[in-house]
């Protein structure tokens, strides 16, 4: 039952940030609701490695946040100055 | 100790929930900066180590994740904030001062 609403919470929180992501009125917009989505989805792995008992979903939690870390880079840098 | 590691991943969650919320609410990209960088920072650190405390021979590779997180999340989003403000999206109706006018100059 607190699985159930653990996972309801976090969820209501990712639905938020999906419509931000959509009718976002700038580009400036979309990544900082992209960069909170991404955050979100880094904590919901680590915790769905818990739930599951599995030791490689910390890799994956690992490895998310520091792909999401250079394109956050990437994409403000290009919104800066270009490519 | 499984109850004490219970507590803080609740207290975490409740804080993703709430940055989920600033995203949609606030009016204006600086606003939805703030609420994407601090609670998601706090939610998602909580969130972590509450499991590492829950599961405690995993505690170390939760604490890696979770230091990380707490040094990427505020340098990308400060990135962000940066190039938002250096290309010229405005601020929101209800601002009383811009204080970035005084580098103007």
């Amino acid at each position: 039952m607190i699985k159930i609403i653990s996972f309801s919470i976090i969820g209501f929180g990712i639905i938020f940030s999906i419509l931000r992501l959509i009718k976002g009125p700038t580009a400036p917009d979309r990544v900082v609701a992209l960069d909170t989505l991404s955050t979100i989805t880094t904590a919901l792995l680590v915790l769905l490695g818990f739930i599951f008992k599995r030791y490689v979903y910390l890799d994956v939690a690992l490895v998310y946040a520091l792909l999401t870390f250079i394109g956050a880079i990437a994409v403000a840098r290009f919104l800066e100055k270009g490519i | 100790m499984e109850s004490l590691g219970m507590a803080i991943t609740g207290f975490g969650i409740i804080f993703l929930f709430l940055g989920g919320l600033g995203i949609l609410r606030l009016p204006d990209v600086y606003n939805r900066l703030q609420a994407g960088t601090k609670c998601t920072t706090l939610g998602a650190f909580c969130t972590i180590i509450g499991v590492g405390i829950m599961e405690p021979q995993w505690f170390w590779k939760t604490l890696i994740i979770a230091l990380f997180i707490l040094l990427k999340n505020p340098i990308s989003n400060h990135a962000i904030g940066r190039a938002s403000k250096n290309i010229g999206v405005p601020l929101c109706d209800k601002s009383v001062i811009d204080k970035t006018e005084v580098f103007k100059k």
